[in-house]
């Protein structure tokens, strides 16, 4: 660590007295290739990084200090502007955090449904991940197919959710609703095209000179440093440590399908990219499998207490109306305790750590956010590399900004 | 249902049974309290150890209890990668610390720390670099400390 370097909010351009060649300049907060708004000083010996201050905060909208004053449904909207690129993920995920807290067992259809969300909103972020790193290298052609698909994969979740982004698809005990077989149809639609895909978007890139030249042996972790850093996702799995939640720890039902965890040796850029390629092709696995053995039955729970009554018993029947009433305005208690459950998103291992003293709403719930952990990771990565790497290394981790502030 | 950090408990019962001051679990999820001035030793330990190797801090954060004479408790996650064990480890402080900083076994603990401190106070013994994370560098409060209004006007 360089003593001499500003590492306060006002660093501003400066030239070193001593040799002209060395700058301090700022990159961001709004600069195209921080996906966000990502504030980073650099020291630049020439081309060279020297050292790398990464200022957080600018999306900071005080998630966590939110939930201590909404109650545990309120809350569920909050999650789908935390990773904005793959809300129905962080929507699974809290509800999970909550339904352990309550100890409370979901049916199957709605585990799957949930694996479905969960794998869709993979697909759609890994899209997105892929279009906005080949752009940041250059390589702009990928960027229109990828978001083409991408169009594709948000109009199936508009259909799903009515919302492209604020998807709050989950409830404590359920889902918003049961899914449609016409919208089952156009899913399978979607993922019987989406290998040929992939397939397609690694003939542009995976032997491409260019690519291979920006990302081969650059931006390189070796597995015990990701491990140190607390990397998880696909970037750790690319430094060689196939640590995979949905593995380990399954939840929803992911010990029922079949699916590998890709892993890569070199844990550079070219590895987390070939990762999240096979991560896709995975979760379109995955998708097949629910899709095939999706099970019939209920999609909620049946306690009037925690899952809102079905809206025509509510305007036909005075008790629904009472629990509607309730949960709405109320909210439901939980006891009193402490959980941390944490799923697979697709930046890496997402987790809830919510302490209950047995009130309608949280006492404290933590995000534990796996961008941010990530992220933590970019000056080790970046120092001693160019500085066009930066733009490189900052695209292969896939932080989104909204979850590292929260 | 699993018994998650029964492991890292055991193993610091059996190791350093003195550093334990309380222990307990909910939802199959262990955890035990620690004397902060034996967390350092405790962690080296839980971090080194094959039999427990917890690997990964997962995350660090605290939770305010403004009643209590020791208001401050900041909570570890760790987890082993080799034994697919999770474990909460806390340590109670007063209002603005000091807790021993665990960036010299994890170097996860830099920014989770600095997000601790930025967010409740509480000062990191030893932290390399112990500034405002989230917040502003001239921002004056804490806000995830309960006496923090959410609105103010």
């Amino acid at each position: 660590m360089d003593p001499t370097m500003d590492r306060s909010m006002d660093a501003t351009f400066q030239r070193s007295p001593e040799d002209p060649d060395i700058v301090t300049v700022n990159m961001g907060p709004s600069h195209p290739a921080t996906h966000g708004v990502l504030r980073l000083v650099l020291k630049l010996d020439g081309e060279r990084v020297r050292e790398c201050v990464p200022h957080l905060g600018y999306l900071h909208r005080g998630m966590e200090k939110i939930a201590e004053n909404r109650t545990y449904l309120q809350f569920i909207p909050y999650t789908d502007r935390m990773d904005y690129l793959s809300p129905l993920a962080a929507n699974v995920g809290i509800v999970l955090a909550i339904e352990q807290l309550l100890d409370l067992e979901v049916p199957e259809r709605c585990s799957a449904i949930r694996v479905i969300c969960c794998e869709l909103a993979r697909l759609g972020s890994h899209l997105l991940w892929l279009g906005t790193h080949a752009l940041d290298l250059g390589a702009a052609t990928v960027f229109f197919h990828t978001f083409k698909d991408r169009e594709w994969h948000y109009d199936l979740v508009e259909d799903l959710t009515g919302a492209r982004l604020t998807t709050s698809f989950t409830r404590v005990g359920g889902m918003m609703h049961d899914v449609d077989k016409k919208w089952l149809g156009r899913l399978r639609e979607f993922i019987d095209a989406m290998p040929g895909r992939v397939d397609e978007f690694e003939s542009l890139l995976t032997t491409n000179g260019i690519w291979l030249k920006r990302t081969q042996g650059v931006g390189a972790i070796t597995r015990e440093d990701a491990i140190a850093f607390g990397m998880t996702g696909p970037s750790l799995r690319a430094a060689g440590e196939p640590y995979d939640v949905r593995k380990q720890r399954p939840y929803c039902g992911y010990e029922n399908y079949e699916f590998e965890v890709p892993t890569g040796s070199e844990g550079d850029i070219y590895d987390r990219y070939l990762v999240r390629l096979e991560e896709m092709r995975q979760s379109v696995r995955i998708l097949r499998q629910v899709l095939d053995n999706l099970p019939d039955g209920p999609v909620n729970v049946d306690d009037p207490k925690i899952f809102l009554p079905a809206k025509k018993r509510v305007l036909t029947r005075m008790e629904e109306l009472i629990h509607q009433f309730m949960i709405v305005t109320e909210g439901f208690e939980c006891p009193a305790g402490e959980v941390y459950h944490s799923t697979e998103v697709p930046k890496g291992e997402l987790g809830f750590y919510i302490v209950s003293t047995g009130e309608r709403s949280p006492y404290r719930l933590r995000i534990r956010s796996p961008s941010f952990n990530n992220l933590a990771t970019l000056p080790h990565l970046v120092e001693g590399g160019l500085v066009a790497d930066v733009v490189a290394n900052i695209a292969s981790l896939d932080p989104v900004m909204g979850e590292v502030d929260r | 249902m699993t018994q998650d950090g029964k492991l890292g408990v055991d193993w610091i019962q059996t190791n350093h049974p003195e550093a334990i001051l309380s222990r307990g679990e909910y939802a199959g999820q262990h955890w035990v309290q620690l004397d902060a001035q034996s967390l350092v030793d405790v962690c080296h330990g839980l971090h080194g150890d094959p039999d427990t190797a917890y690997s990964l801090l997962v995350d660090v954060t605290a939770v305010h209890w403004p009643n209590d004479p020791q208001p401050m408790e900041v909570v570890y996650h760790l987890y082993s990668v080799e034994k697919n064990d999770r474990l909460r480890i806390k340590v109670r402080c007063g209002d603005e610390g000091p807790v021993p900083t665990l960036s010299g076994i994890w170097r996860s603990a830099d920014w989770n720390e600095r997000e601790t401190y930025d967010m409740f106070g509480i000062r990191f013994d030893g932290h390399p670099d112990l500034r405002r994370i989230l917040m502003p560098d001239d921002y004056t409060d804490f806000p995830l400390r309960k006496e923090f209004p959410l609105y103010r006007g």
